[in-house]
């Protein structure tokens, strides 16, 4: 995993809250068996039509957003079922970072065990970012050091992130190789029980 | 006396294997639950670094998201056959026991661990599946994980977790005849909404719970995960103990009464303190009916759909505005007047025996509307053979109902049981999210009963108005 430090890059607005994984992957793209490629299928239904031709009404497919490493959403993003293609598919598009009031428990863990950092702002924090972001190509500045998001506009705010999951990401650890450090522990556990 | 602890405490102490300063904790995960969608990237990845399986023994693996429900050994789509296969090579390559499609104790995950008892009070319970929250039904603390953490757990049995914080929801009185506890569950993520859970560990209480069946708690805490809690759990009482005994994986004889002497210390103590706590009334709920696209849009019966004009928020007027859209409906209708072209009664929150025979009870005798598809499909194979000892099969297919194999089927639409776009669906699973039964589907979450009452008048009905007819056995 990559480590990430600070990240800058431009918006992507999506304004919507309990965005769900069925639509931020939708089903019938689970049965693949790697773990690449899911980027081409992210928003699947939202994106195209019956045809499978690319929605002008939806913001991915808009220019001034391909570029975007920086997914901005409403409330509970990522809520409802536990697939981690989810994240997948949002990292292979090209997303490093999602900001939102708050997501959904287990999609915040699978973001960070696949070097997505989420960060959680206070809701009219979010919402000026929205704004911002649906006028302009609106570029921000995301620090996960000193957890904090600022533009060159003035815009400056801070989030929290537990410790474990700071070091996770600035490290780019996978937390497999840490666990087994401690397997002797693990052992004595078993043998307790 | 020791400080007062909740059931979530006691178990989380009991699985503690380390603790550090600014870190989650490691705990010991006692039964992982697997299938063919969420576990193979799990696999690759143990293979790619050289690693193995910590402990098989401890780890069941079955196939239930896309295996087909007409003829189970004709797996049409390559995919579906391809994700099947990998499943087994997996197993076989680590020695994980399997119910696969031929055998005989093949279901949906959550519907045959505890039918096999591997599913017990105060263990720790994972599966990449969010509605691992079902075990919980049992006194376990159970939870869905993701692919990485399903790796974590084949490689150390262990996950890293910051202990939740519990919420405490009491449900006093009692439901009236005709209203089930998928409403119970329904009616309280409709009053509480679809976030009000997340962080914390749901623990239900109070009269209304205890009065439930094992089938019945399965059902309710199968939802918590729609509000948003990774887990919700029950205190296990002799309901739970008169469920496991005798099931295959359970202690016998001596065992299981220690066992059951272990569990009973399990329960929440007296004066122990919630994080946060909510109460509902259950003599107040009423058969429930979702309207739009999460589970928390529902109504019951006798309510009309919502008017986004009569929301101040512009984020909420949107979002009814939307979920109106998609479901082609209209602002204040009565949801009765809401005609259904299918019927689904199956999925891991009402697919189990008590469920099939609550909604057969309703259709003995009656014919499925002749504009409505209608579906059973049993929850597993057990299950299945357990309703045709019994006639259900009878009544149903008498009724014009399919009857079919076991699987997650029309619950998320992976295998060949899909609605077609605009098409509207009565459904007994716990999702009713836009495409979840097929692209441009629409799903309205009901109890097995008011399903079964829909398939009959071809539009939602009020089950309590139709004369039942107890199916017992
Ligand atoms: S029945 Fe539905 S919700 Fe349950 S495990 Fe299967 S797909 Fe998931």
């Amino acid at each position: 995993m990559e480590p990430i430090r600070t990240h800058k890059g431009v918006v992507t607005p999506l304004n919507r809250a309990n965005v769900d994984t069925d639509q931020i992957i939708p089903k019938q793209f689970l049965k693949r068996i790697e773990r690449q490629g899911f980027g081409q299928f992210l928003f699947y239904h939202w994106r195209f039509d019956d045809d499978g031709i690319p929605r002008k009404d939806f913001v991915l497919n808009e220019d001034k957003y391909e570029n975007s490493t920086i997914l901005v959403a409403g409330d509970n993003f990522g809520c409802g079922s536990s697939r981690e293609h989810a994240p997948w598919s949002l990292e292979d598009y090209g997303f490093k970072v999602i900001i939102a009031p708050s997501f959904a428990d287990i999609f915040y863990n699978n973001c960070v065990k696949n070097g997505i950092l989420p960060v959680e702002l206070k809701e009219d924090e979010v919402e000026t970012l929205l704004k911002k972001g649906a006028e302009q190509i609106y570029s921000i500045t995301v620090d996960l050091e000193n957890q904090s998001v600022r533009d060159d506009q003035g815009f400056e705010a801070s989030f929290s992130i537990p410790g474990y999951h700071k070091e996770m990401l600035l490290n780019g650890w996978d937390d497999i190789s840490i666990t087994l450090t401690l397997e002797e522990k693990i052992t004595q556990f078993e043998q307790g029980a | 006396m020791a400080q007062p602890k909740t059931i979530v405490e006691k178990i989380w102490e009991q699985h503690q294997v380390h603790q550090e300063e600014g870190k989650p904790d490691l705990l010991y995960i006692d039964l992982h639950l697997i299938h063919e969608v969420t576990s193979p990237q799990a696999f690759e990845g143990l293979r790619m670094k050289g690693r193995t399986v910590r402990r098989p023994d401890r780890t069941f693996a079955t196939m239930d998201h896309n295996v087909p429900t007409i003829n189970q050994l004709v797996v049409n789509d390559p995919i579906s056959k391809k994700q099947m296969e990998t499943l087994k090579s997996n197993c076989d390559e680590f020695g994980i026991p399997l119910a696969d499609i031929t055998h005989p104790d093949q279901g949906i995950v959550h519907v045959i661990g505890p039918e096999l008892g591997l599913t017990q009070p105060g263990k720790t319970i994972v599966c990449g599946d969010s509605h691992t929250s079902t075990h919980g039904a049992f006194g376990a603390l159970a939870f869905g994980i993701g692919t990485s953490e399903v790796e974590h757990v084949l490689a150390t049995q262990t996950l890293w977790q910051a202990p939740p914080k519990t919420l405490n929801v009491k449900v006093n009185g009692k439901l009236g005849t005709g209203v089930t506890a998928k409403d119970l569950i329904l009616a309280i993520i409709g009053k509480y909404g679809v976030r009000f859970g997340t962080g914390y560990v749901i623990e239900y209480t109070g009269a209304a719970i205890r009065n439930l069946t094992m089938e019945e708690r399965m059902t309710v805490c199968n939802m918590s995960i729609e509000a948003g809690a990774r887990a919700g759990l029950i205190t296990p009482d002799d309901t739970t103990f008169d469920y496991l005994r005798d099931r295959r994986h359970a202690p016998k004889g001596a065992d299981f009464d220690r066992a059951v002497e272990e569990w009973r210390a399990l329960a929440t103590d007296e004066g122990a303190e919630y994080d946060a706590t909510v109460e509902i009334n259950a003599d107040q709920v009423e058969p429930q009916v979702t309207w739009g696209t999460n589970p928390g849009m529902c109504i019951p019966i006798s309510a009309n759909v919502p008017d986004p004009a009569s929301k101040e928020k512009p984020g909420e007027k949107d979002e009814i505005s939307r979920a109106l859209d998609y479901m082609g409906l209209e602002a204040n209708q009565p949801i009765s007047s809401v005609s259904v072209e299918h019927v689904f009664i199956g999925s891991c929150t009402n697919s189990r025996l008590g469920d099939l025979r609550k909604a057969a009870g309703v259709v003995r005798g009656k014919k499925v509307n002749p504009n409505v598809t209608a579906l059973v499909v049993p929850g597993s194979k057990t299950v299945k053979a357990e309703a045709e000892k019994e006639g259900l099969d009878v009544i149903f297919k008498q009724a014009g109902f399919q009857w079919r194999e076991a699987g997650c089927s029309m619950c998320l639409a992976m295998n060949d049981d899909v609605i077609p776009p605009g098409e509207r669906c009565a459904s007994t699973s716990n999702r009713n999210f836009e495409g979840r039964q097929g692209n441009g589907a629409r799903t309205h979450l009901v109890s097995p009963e008011m399903a079964a009452a829909a398939a009959v008048e071809g539009r939602f009905v009020d089950v309590r108005t139709f004369t039942a007819q107890p199916v017992q056995s």
